[in-house]
């Protein structure tokens, strides 16, 4: 069945940078505010979602050759590490660590360890969230 | 503050994971898997250890001190469970190296077996009602997969009844555990205990408590099991075994860490609930297991004996009858995993489940057929073997304790055991050899290692039973003693 779906492809390719953009800040806000890497997994995989709705899965696949289970083993894994870190300086596991760090254009801005943390819960987030929607539409017949 | 207590979790969590990435690998797999297990069960023999040196050991996540953060903490019974959980979880997954067809074992099995151990070990270690949960989730939910892997129409059935009893346990779990939120305002169990203990155990609470009860039996098959015999006769032999050995062990766990370290005020209405539930667990899966002439069914009914009989010794609460509760739930999960393994094997090689098919196995392997007689024996409480002393134990507490019904029932349960494994070793071992060799539908190549070291651990705790009596009294203590975890978990700091 080929519809005709200019009208979606077109919002799609505007709207995945409000997604994205949006997601990237939630991401980022977490820390001190509402936000964080679960919700901003969410976010790219409703994005993602939203890509495979409308240029099909073929095509999607084609430009984003990912096996989304490895991508949620992968975050699980940035996860459990980064709190290893606490372990290995002799504190007790998941004890995160801030430094200020002086970006360029952003100025000094804090960095935590909670932040690659958080990296790790959001790929978890999207690799599940994308595998499981991609299993249930996909269609045996 | 002891980093070795999180390392249970982590080791197989983290190895699980990065075995994903590497799905096609099976020889990588198989060592990966084994070389974790392996870490996992040296650091439990450090941990008991130091414990036996320092008494309980406890970690605050993050730094954030008890009760905010969440605290994961070990005594001397959540230690001796561990190591032998985890013994038993290595020697079957070197059964599951020889037994496990290519295509099983491409589809994640080790990342799933790790993950389950990881559920059963956070189960163990965590001091934390809501995380003990979460890691209820975490093995359930690899057991899941584990139950309908490899996709036979049989186990797709069971699982369905699996899943859809589990997630309704699993959500009365949530209700019971928000109940207790709102009446105490916490989720450490320490500190449960502390707010339960300067409150006093009211009605409301006990409600909760026996609320908590029925989610926790359904898990560990204490009268609620009716949907135990399907689930766990449906999944390949080496699944089976470990979910026997295991899973219902963990619902155990639960029963007594909640009602020896948050609610035993009102033994007399809590424990005594316990002690009707465990009775009628006895005799009902008595009933079963001699009722059955099917390999499976008698052996799953054989594991809901034991978890009434451990709780047997819960109810009498007094520390000769735990110290029976904790030998026999050691020697529980060695023992089941290996029947289990034994009667996969007979079924393996016969071809069928049904005992009147099959005749005649000792003349071709007379090995098996003898370590099965060992187990029987070991089962039904005879000396030297390992069950023999948890039995006198929990009888003899029962008896002090006043419970002679329960006591009573509990040695009938022995017998019952005893006349539905001979059954089996009658039926399948004895009499006329109708199978040659050539005949058999399997071999036994590789598979007689870990029943050899399962049976030689039977011999060797029921031999040597004495090294660990100051482990197993300890236990106890910690157990009848709830200050012991208190302190330890709250080390020093105020308690809000």
């Amino acid at each position: 069945m080929k519809s005709n779906d200019v009208i979606l492809h077109t919002l799609t390719k505007v709207a995945i940078f409000v997604i994205f953009t949006f997601a990237i800040d939630l991401f980022l806000s977490g820390h001190h505010e509402p936000g964080g890497g679960f919700i901003g997994g969410l976010a790219i995989a409703s994005g993602i979602v939203l890509f495979y709705l409308s240029f099909g899965s073929e095509r999607v696949s084609k430009n984003l050759p990912l096996n989304f289970i490895k991508v949620a083993a992968s975050g699980v894994a940035i996860a459990v590490l980064t709190g290893m870190i606490g372990l290995l300086s002799g504190d007790p596991f998941l004890t995160h660590r801030i430094y200020e760090v002086d970006l360029l254009i952003f100025g000094p801005t804090e960095i935590t360890t909670a932040l690659l943390f958080d990296t790790g819960v959001a790929l978890a987030v999207v690799g599940t969230a994308v595998h499981i929607i991609l299993t249930i539409s996909e269609d045996r017949e | 503050m002891n980093n070795l207590v999180v390392l249970p979790i982590v080791i197989p969590l983290l190895t699980g994971m990065l075995l994903i990435l590497f799905k096609q690998y099976i020889q990588l797999q198989r060592t990966a898997s084994f070389l974790a297990l392996v870490g996992t069960t040296l650091v439990h023999c450090l941990l008991l250890f130091e414990i036996k040196q320092s008494g309980v050991q406890a970690v605050q996540m993050g730094s954030w001190p008890a009760p905010f953060g969440i605290t994961l903490a070990t005594d001397m019974f959540s230690a001796l469970l561990l190591l032998t959980s985890n013994v038993v979880a290595l020697i079957c997954l070197l059964f599951a190296f020889h037994s496990l067809s290519a295509e099983i074992e491409e589809t994640y099995f080790y990342s799933l077996f790790l993950f389950l151990i990881t559920g059963v070990n956070g189960s163990f270690i965590t001091g934390d009602l809501f995380n003990l949960y979460v890691f209820f989730e975490v093995l359930l939910i690899a057991s899941y997969v584990l139950v309908s892997i490899g996709g036979k129409k049989k186990q797709l059935r069971e699982a369905m009844k699996y899943v859809v009893i589990n997630v309704l346990s699993s959500s009365l779990f949530l209700f019971a555990i928000a109940y207790l939120y709102s009446i105490t305002g916490t989720l450490n169990l320490a500190h449960l205990s502390v707010r339960v203990a300067q409150t006093g155990q009211d009605a409301l609470i006990t409600a909760v408590s026996l609320l908590l009860l029925i989610v926790l039996s359904i898990k560990a098959g204490l009268f609620l099991f009716f949907w135990l015999p399907g689930s766990y006769s449906a999944p390949p032999t080496v699944i089976a075994a470990v979910f026997a050995a295991l899973l219902t062990k963990v619902g155990i766990y639960g029963i007594i860490r909640m009602f020896s370290l948050i609610f035993y005020h009102e033994t007399h209405v809590t424990h005594l609930f316990i002690g009707i539930l465990a009775a009628l667990t006895m005799i009902l899966g008595g009933l079963g297991a001699s009722g059955y002439g099917d390999i499976k069914k008698i052996l799953t009914y054989n594991v809901v004996i034991g978890a009434g009989f451990i709780l047997a010794g819960l109810a009498a609460f007094s520390p000769e009858a735990l110290n029976g509760s904790i030998f026999y739930l050691i020697h529980d999960m060695i023992s089941k995993a290996l029947v289990f393994l034994i009667g996969g094997i007979v079924i393996h090689l016969t071809g069928t489940t049904k005992l009147e098919d099959m005749s005649g196995l000792i003349r071709t392997h007379p090995a098996l057929g003898w370590m099965f007689f060992i187990t029987i024996l070991a089962l039904a409480g005879i000396p030297p073997l390992s069950g023999f002393i948890g039995k006198v134990l929990v009888t003899e507490g029962t008896f002090v304790s006043g419970y002679y019904w329960l006591g009573a029932i509990g040695l009938l349960a022995s017998i019952m055991i005893l006349y539905s494994l001979l059954k089996i070793f009658m039926n399948a071992f004895w009499g006329e050899t109708i199978l040659s060799v050539e005949e058999e539908k399997g071999t036994t190549k590789g598979l007689m290692l870990p029943v050899a070291l399962l049976t030689t651990l039977t011999i060797v705790i029921g031999i040597f039973a004495q090294v660990l009596v100051p482990y197993v009294d300890l236990a106890t203590y910690s157990l009848l003693n709830p200050e012991v975890y208190i302190e330890a978990v709250f080390s020093g700091n105020p308690i809000p």
